[in-house]
């Protein structure tokens, strides 16, 4: 058998199980609340109130829409490769869901005496596999395209894979800068590493740099040309109703809290708060979450504030200015550290 | 003087084109702006008015739905008597030509209006009406005039023709009026 990785501590069998049916309903528990969150607050940048109607302060208006998907017809276009079509959307999330695995939500915990780990999995690769799945989750946007056999599906997917590969390079070499500095790939031990200080101080270019690819690689606004609702009508999902629609949309929102959590942990301290109070550990996963809101705060504030960039501008800005700028991000830190 | 043309030469002063790096901070700095003038929509508060619970106040000239008058219980001369002569002026007026008229005699025994003549039909079709006030204008007794009433929808078209009952009838106040100055 080939030796993947080392995994540095885990639970019996039945423990890992428990953990990651929670990890999977928190996080849906929590996806149709991000979306509500997202509207009243682009709402309230917009000087609107957002969905208030369906129940108390419009809380309602997720089930209901989730109602209202699940209920559709499951058509598919007679273009359409039907395997593949329905394959798609399956692939985009189920990456989405993986990388959750990744995420830190806390330290190893004693939990009605047996140590809990609070997250889904802790092994010697974190970044590398977060970036394996990012690359599969690749071909649920292109296969969706494509398997539509539309035009503007086509044209969406395309332009994704050209954004996704493009901003991915630049988002890799952002993170080494911190791998360099914290001698570790294992997602908790970076969150150990930053006890003295958090990486966001002395990695500041490479978590603005970080941040930016982020955007692109999760397809949000200025970076949205994949969807581009204005021009493509919805990219790459353009064909897609009901629940491969849910599908694809919870995807772009698991992947929103995946880069959340990724640059929580790599960037911000974790778990740890400032100063290292001691504080029992299950506060840890909710400090967590909290940072992660701060981050989905600024993804909801851009989108809100900066409109769609050109798409020659998207790629000379990906690969003259943000790849550069990585790269010399990079240098200075290796030149930092060794010497 | 002679005209000279170089006087009226304004000079335009262009900046030189910015470098590459002063190019790259000012997207910095205007995103920066962008952000903060988004952020500043938030602090002042959602401008939204919630309609069917909130209503914008209308002004008192506000041209609504019409209503017909009667003079009031205590008029010495006619008291309760409805102030429509069936004129049919109203009508002459309408350029929509909604307002349909039949006038009737008034008799000694069964009085009606003030003058000779009462509207026996005084009908407005309101899916026609343009709210354009000239019905008002036209009367010369002040029979109708333009009520605040704007929430005019109904599933038929026929429960849109306003009857004299329906016009005459105290209309329920569902818009606020605008107070002086606001």
């Amino acid at each position: 058998m080939i030796h993947l990785a080392d995994v540095n501590y885990f639970e019996p069998w039945w423990a890992q199980i428990i953990k990651s049916l929670v990890i999977f309903g928190v996080v849906f528990a929590i996806l149709p609340l991000l979306t509500i969150y997202e509207r009243k607050l682009l709402g309230r940048f917009q000087g609107r109130y957002g969905p208030n109607r369906v129940g108390p302060f419009g809380l309602m208006q997720p089930l209901a829409e989730i109602v209202k998907f699940a209920t559709k017809e499951n058509f598919r276009p007679t273009t359409s490769i039907g395997f593949l079509y329905r394959l798609a959307p399956m692939l985009a999330i189920l990456c989405a869901i993986s990388a959750l695995a990744l995420i830190p939500w806390g330290d190893v915990n004693d939990i009605f005496g047996t140590r809990f780990g609070l997250y889904g999995i802790d092994v010697s690769i974190g970044p590398l596999y977060v970036f394996a799945l990012a690359g599969i989750s690749f071909y649920g946007i292109m296969l969706g395209g494509w398997a539509s056999g539309s035009k503007y599906s086509f044209l969406g997917a395309m332009r994704g894979a050209a954004q996704l590969i493009s901003y991915e390079v630049s988002q890799g070499l952002a993170l080494v800068g911190v791998l360099i500095t914290s001698q570790t790939l294992s997602l908790t031990g970076i969150v150990h590493a930053q006890r003295g200080m958090w990486y966001i101080v002395p990695q500041l270019a490479g978590f603005l740099i970080f941040l930016t690819a982020s955007f692109a690689e999760t397809n949000r606004a200025p970076f949205d040309l994949v969807e581009a609702d204005a021009e493509l009508v919805a990219g790459y999902f353009t064909e897609y109703g009901g629940t491969g629609f849910v599908a694809y949309l919870f995807s772009e929102y698991v992947n929103m809290m995946v880069v959340s959590g990724i640059a929580t942990t790599v960037f911000l301290g974790g778990w740890m708060l400032p100063g290292n109070p001691h504080i029992p550990g299950w506060v840890d996963p909710f400090i967590v979450g909290a940072k992660m809101m701060l981050f989905m705060t600024l993804f909801i504030w851009v989108r809100a504030t900066l409109p769609r960039l050109r798409y020659d501008q998207l790629m000379s800005f990906g690969w003259k200015v943000l790849l550069p700028l990585a790269t010399l991000n990079l240098l200075v830190t290796a030149i930092v550290v060794v010497a | 003087m002679p005209y000279d043309p170089s006087a009226d030469v304004i000079e335009v002063i262009r900046h030189p084109a910015p470098s590459r790096a002063a190019g790259a901070y000012r997207v910095f700095g205007e995103t920066l702006r962008g952000l903060k003038t988004t952020f500043a929509r938030v602090v002042e508060g959602p401008h939204t008015i919630q309609y069917p619970e909130e209503k914008t106040p209308v002004y008192p000239r506000w041209r609504g739905r019409h209503r017909l008058h009667r003079f009031e219980d205590s008029d010495p001369a006619h008291p309760g008597l409805e102030k429509c002569v069936g004129c049919s002026l109203c009508a002459a007026a309408c350029p929509a030509d909604c307002i349909r008229v039949v006038a009737a005699e008034n008799t000694p025994e069964n009085r009606i209006s003030a003058g000779e003549r009462y509207a026996a039909v005084y009908e407005i079709n309101l899916s026609r009406c343009i709210f354009c006030g000239y019905c008002e204008v036209a009367c010369p007794f002040d029979a109708i005039t333009m009520g605040h009433d704007y929430e005019l929808s109904d599933y038929t078209r026929s429960d849109l023709i306003f009857t004299k009952e329906m016009l005459l009838a105290e209309p329920i106040e569902r818009t606020p009026l605008r107070t002086e100055g606001e």
